[in-house]
């Protein structure tokens, strides 16, 4: 999902930019603010972002003959909400577009708005409604993460077909050839990405669930209480 | 129940991994010599497919520091995850030993 350094017009990575400034600015102050009043919760927050670490750092090999990585947001933003993920995506992308000319200082506006505000919102938007439909929790827990992977790897080529629409069939014929690269070699990883989260979420509902019941992720059990 | 639900979770991972690595060979050169990649990144591909639809699109900003080599941007891909799955494995221990304690502690006080 990381656009490349230079490739979006100028109008467009400035805009990008301005759009994903506040999440960052307002996700910096949501985690500070609850840091200062739950200091117990940094542990899970440094377990968020350390996911987001290794997943999008991890090119994996899809059927589709091409490879891609996850983005690991979904686990942050069930945790804490989606605008906490914001400055986390922000330092990934950071350090991938400085030391590894992944992605870019021209295009970190675009990425992180797919990447650090698209996919964490849809987690937590899909996480609740699976809640609310009484789906049960793994379950839950995997369409949110792998539906927030897709729908990340679905902004960027919304991005790049608003960028450079196709000369004869304009946004949707651009948008559909970009969404073919992303979507098929992204549906397997999405999967993957989908069950890792299962797997450390129901490690931190074993270890952490004081916390997670806190959090509100796990229902309070009225037995325990 | 748990612990077999983890492990049939991972061994799918494992299993969506290698079958694409095991189903796709390498084909050979084209008549042009040229190797065909297979496994190459999508976020490449699309930057190629920029390069398609607006042939006249020239990127206006370099990246300020390349990778010297692949090897280079391997390493630091590896540092990447190194330090995040370093501090996953950081909090794993911390709790469930915390959580062994934990009950060790309470079979203590109940004798």
């Amino acid at each position: 999902m990381h656009i490349m350094e230079g490739f979006l017009p100028v109008t467009h990575a400035i805009g990008w930019s301005v759009a994903s400034a506040p999440f960052v600015a307002y996700g910096l102050y949501t985690i500070n603010k609850r840091i200062r009043e739950k200091p117990e919760q940094r542990i899970l927050l440094g377990v968020a972002a350390a996911f987001t670490f290794v997943l999008s750092a991890l090119k994996l090999p899809s059927v589709s003959g091409s490879s891609s990585h996850p983005t690991g947001t979904g686990l942050g933003a069930m945790l804490f909400g989606p605008s906490a993920m914001a400055p986390i995506g922000l330092v990934v992308l950071l350090f991938q577009a400085l030391l590894l000319a992944h992605g870019g200082l021209t295009t970190l506006g675009a990425n992180i708005f797919s990447m650090a505000i698209v996919g964490p919102f849809a987690a937590t938007t899909i996480f609740r409604l699976a809640k609310a439909a009484k789906l049960p929790f793994g379950f839950s827990i995997f369409l949110a993460a792998s539906l927030a992977d897709i729908l990340t790897y679905i902004t960027t080529s919304a991005q790049l077909a608003f960028a450079f629409p196709d000369r004869l069939g304009g946004f949707a014929a651009s948008f559909a050839k970009f969404a073919a690269i992303f979507a098929i070699t992204q549906i397997p990883l999405a999967i993957i990405e989908g069950l890792m989260t299962v797997v450390v979420m129901n490690a931190l509902a074993r270890l952490n669930a004081p916390q997670l019941q806190d959090l509100n992720v796990t229902p309070t059990l009225e037995a325990k209480a | 129940m748990k612990r077999y639900q983890n492990l049939l979770m991972i061994s799918v991972v494992i299993a969506l991994l290698a079958l694409p690595l095991w189903m796709l060979k390498k084909t050979a050169p084209g008549t042009d010599g040229k190797e065909i990649q297979v496994f190459s990144g999508a976020d490449d591909k699309a930057k190629a497919l920029v390069g398609v639809i607006s042939p006249d699109y020239k990127p206006w900003f370099k990246p300020l520091m390349e990778p010297p080599s692949g090897e280079i941007s391997s390493l630091l891909f590896a540092l990447q995850a190194s330090i995040g799955a370093g501090f996953i494995g950081y909090w794993y221990g911390c709790s469930s030993t915390r959580a062994k304690l934990k009950q060790s502690l309470q079979k203590e006080t109940r004798c």
